[in-house]
């Protein structure tokens, strides 16, 4: 009798900490849609193109060398494995197309995504949330300016912007890198390093690569933008400690969100 | 060192970034605005096994086309490819269509023969002689269990 009953209120509890932590995440699912929505609608106020222009040249144009160094290496480094790889089936020529498809596909995207998150996405949640603690927000409020038009919706415009020229720099930068590895270092038939890529590259994959773009844009720069503007809701610390825990969790929730929805995004449109 | 402004970099970043989509859409994803400047003509295979839609036709092993659909001619028992050729490329009436491998393992591609007898074919008309794709799982398959050699002796 006693033991049936403390194995029932053992049972609550287990049922009651689930039922609170999904209600936790589909609370704050909503509450991340609603922000993205708000912001996004409030791009197309008037007065934001000069704002917006500002963060295209943080997120997009001062992140475009950082991308490009990383495409080059990822593009040579694909060139090495993939040509030891290939040369086992005596499909060294196919190199071009493979470097290529992987590039665009796959981890141009991805890459350029992570890259830019660790680069600007960490530094808006930073920008956002010492202005939320230093209470510049509410001030900004004060003076009917409304936070959300003026600090959010022009770094979520500047990044749907900027994503995609940045996967495109990646891209193409990579293929070169594995020109540079396959053609000029081991050998591969120019020729044929660059027909395959005309040949076998299909407009589909190029619309794939910047589907995956644009969708890690509006993912990263919300999430980031979120992380920082409600760090002052944070119920484990405050003050500049919340700023750094918020931080810390918008990159690593940009990060896994990119490639859970990569995965997705591939799976429904290959 | 003359200071660029903001408004100058990004216009330089958004320039070249327009020129690296515009380059992959249109040189690598091979989207043409130049409009109808193809023309279809017909041709009956006994088989298409490996043929796919956008595989390229070659003539003297110059790519001139793709294959533009596929379909099955029931009463016939054909299957009927359409081959959209670039304008200007001239194919004559005893003209022959080959399918052919590239490489051992490679994709499928349509080989013509353009011929230089009779009229030119005109936008619709059809390719009469025709080779289908060679199965190379048949000619192994024939040479271990020696119908090859069979044939021969006869």
């Amino acid at each position: 009798m006693m033991e049936s009953s403390t194995r029932n209120i053992s049972l609550r509890t287990f049922l009651d900490f689930l039922g609170a932590r999904a209600m936790k995440v589909i609370d704050g699912l909503g509450a991340f849609a609603i922000f993205f929505m708000l912001a996004f609608l409030k791009i197309f106020r008037h007065k934001q193109i000069r704002e917006i222009i500002q963060q295209i040249y943080f997120i997009g144009a001062k992140s475009s060398n950082i991308v490009m160094l990383v495409g080059l290496f990822t593009g040579m480094v694909l060139g090495l494995q993939l040509f030891y790889t290939l040369a086992k089936f005596g499909a060294g020529g196919v190199l071009g197309s493979v470097v290529a498809h992987t590039l665009i596909r796959e981890l141009g995207p991805v890459l350029t995504a992570i890259m830019i998150t660790a680069r600007a996405g960490s530094a808006m949640t930073a920008e956002i949330g010492i202005l939320r603690i230093s209470e510049q927000i509410d001030s900004l409020y004060t003076m009917r300016i409304d936070p959300l038009r003026y600090l959010i919706s022009p770094r979520i415009a500047a990044a749907i912007i900027s994503f995609p020229f940045l996967t495109a720099f990646f891209d193409l930068i990579g293929i070169f890198g594995g020109y540079l590895t396959g053609v000029l270092l081991l050998g591969v038939n120019d020729g044929s390093y660059f027909y395959r890529i005309h040949a076998f590259v299909d407009i589909t994959d190029i619309r794939l690569g910047f589907i995956k773009s644009l969708i890690f844009a509006v993912l990263v720069a919300t999430t980031c933008c979120y992380q920082g503007y409600f760090t002052h809701l944070r119920t484990d610390s405050y003050g500049a400690k919340s700023v750094s825990i918020s931080t810390t969790s918008a990159v690593v929730i940009s990060c896994v969100m990119i490639l859970i929805s990569d995965y997705i995004v591939t799976s429904l449109l290959i | 060192m003359k200071k660029y402004s903001i408004e100058t970099v990004v216009g330089i970043f958004v320039l070249i970034g327009i020129i690296c989509v515009a380059y992959m859409t249109l040189k690598l994803g091979k989207v043409s605005f130049s409009g109808d400047s193809y023309y279809s003509l017909y041709a009956d295979f006994t088989s298409v096994s490996g043929l796919r839609i956008g595989n390229p036709i070659e003539i003297e092993g110059i790519e001139v086309g793709r294959v533009e659909n596929m379909s099955i001619d029931q009463k016939r028992q054909v299957a009927v490819v359409e081959l959209k050729i670039r304008k200007g490329i001239n194919v004559y009436d005893d003209a022959s269509a080959t399918i052919k491998t590239a490489g051992l393992i490679g994709d499928k591609f349509i080989k013509i023969d353009a011929g230089g007898a009779g009229g030119v074919l005109k936008h619709g008309d059809r390719i009469t002689e025709t080779t289908a794709a060679l199965d190379i799982e048949d000619l192994v398959g024939k040479y271990a269990f020696g119908d090859v050699t069979k044939k021969g002796n006869k």
